[in-house]
């Protein structure tokens, strides 16, 4: 297997959120500025790209019938270094996740990950395919982060964007918005999808 | 903050689901039939409720006197996956009725991050158990309402005429969105 072939499929094709939506839940959550959504991105990254090397090095010890719970610990223990990190080094960013960094432990993507490519394929070959995936999530809450910030906010970056008559449509960095929006775009990719696919046939 | 203040407040106001974002993945994913969206409701209410419970002793009586809190994440994951082996292998011999009706549930709720969510939540709130007993009881409810609501909209989905594009899961969020506005009206009630 190519690994261009492997980071492509976990950037567009398999991309976590547009085409297997999951791991919904820190999406949506975190995504009210671009900043918290690329740093949620990257945290999760990390775990994906240390769990997928830790599981891939140990496949053939670790025992197939308690292989979820090992996975699990292995898991748990890069999201705890992670927010330890987190914690020491980016207190602001910390402080606007809050619950969203344990919780990337339950985050089904990491668990699908180890499960359907760690534990079956070599050390480099999952190292790129966790950064694949872990580069698609961060690009799309980039987009869903970006397009809520702009929307709701008028600000990118922080940076004012449009004059001071502009009147930010609240609703889109509260709750709703998220659903509302991520909906919406789900729907663009998939029409795309689409009509790329009655192109090609 | 009293019982029914923490009751009312993590069922509608703070709703886990269309406010805090928690057990998306569930709600996206056997909301199709009310029928298994009750069945899913009732099996995570029972497993969040007594997982909290077994979490927060454990914080307070272990983790706490020992000064190991930084092992919080792995220890509470750990807990509630054997906690729901064991009420799944509980449930089969004691009652199979019962588990014909939830059991196809019970592994799922494992990842579900309602469970975690709440048994961390309940920490870092400071509460007492008898508040934390509240507050998870109200929290799993809150997500049973939002998954029999949401359901209820989706049969309905079988007769609409939607938008090739939209068919799925796009519709069901735009649709959650729409509820999460309705339950906007909530706030301002505590």
């Amino acid at each position: 297997m190519k690994l261009s072939k492997v980071f492509y499929d976990g950037l567009i094709k398999e991309n976590p959120i547009f085409v297997q939506l999951i791991g919904m839940c820190s999406v949506l959550a975190v995504t009210t500025s671009v900043v918290n959504g690329i740093g949620m991105g990257l945290a999760v990254t990390g775990v994906l790209v240390g769990s997928n090397l830790v599981i891939s090095l140990f496949r053939r010890v670790i025992p197939d019938k308690i292989r979820i719970p090992a996975f699990v610990v292995v898991i748990a223990t890069f999201v705890t270094i992670i927010e330890m990190f987190m914690k020491a080094y980016t207190r602001d960013l910390y402080n606007a996740l809050g619950i969203f960094i344990p919780l990337i432990v339950v985050n089904c993507i990491i668990l699908a990950r180890a499960e359907a490519f760690a534990s079956q394929n070599g050390v480099v070959a999952s190292v790129v395919d966790g950064l694949g995936m872990g580069v698609g999530y961060t690009g799309a809450l980039l987009i869903l982060g970006a397009l809520r910030e702009i929307i709701g906010a008028g600000t990118l970056f922080d940076i004012q964007l449009f004059g001071p008559s502009f009147e930010p449509a609240l609703i889109f960095i509260m709750p709703p918005g998220a659903f509302i929006l991520l909906g919406i775009l789900i729907g663009i990719f998939n029409h795309m999808l689409k009509k790329k696919s009655k192109v090609d046939a | 903050m009293d019982i029914f203040t923490i009751l009312i407040s993590t069922m509608f106001v703070n709703n886990f689901v269309l406010a805090r974002f928690l057990g998306i993945c569930p709600f996206l994913g056997v909301s199709n039939k009310i029928e298994t969206a009750t069945g899913m409701s009732i099996a995570v209410t029972f497993v969040v409720t007594l997982s909290s419970i077994i979490t927060y002793i454990i914080q307070v009586s272990i983790l706490d006197t020992l000064g190991l809190e930084f092992l919080q994440t792995i220890v509470f994951i750990l807990v509630i996956a054997a906690l729901v082996q064991f009420v799944e292998m509980v449930m089969k011999k004691t009652s199979p009725t019962l588990y014909d009706a939830l059991g196809v549930y019970l592994p799922l709720i494992t990842t579900n991050c309602v469970v975690l969510g709440v048994a961390i939540l309940n920490i870092q709130e400071g509460f007492n158990l008898i508040q934390t007993i509240f507050n998870s009881a109200g929290a799993s409810i809150g997500f049973g309402i939002a998954l029999v609501l949401i359901s209820g909209l989706r049969e309905q989905f079988e007769l609409a005429d939607i938008p090739e594009a939209l068919e799925g899961f796009p519709i069901t969020l735009i649709t959650a969105g729409l509820m999460s506005i309705a339950f906007l009206g909530f706030s301002g009630l505590v």
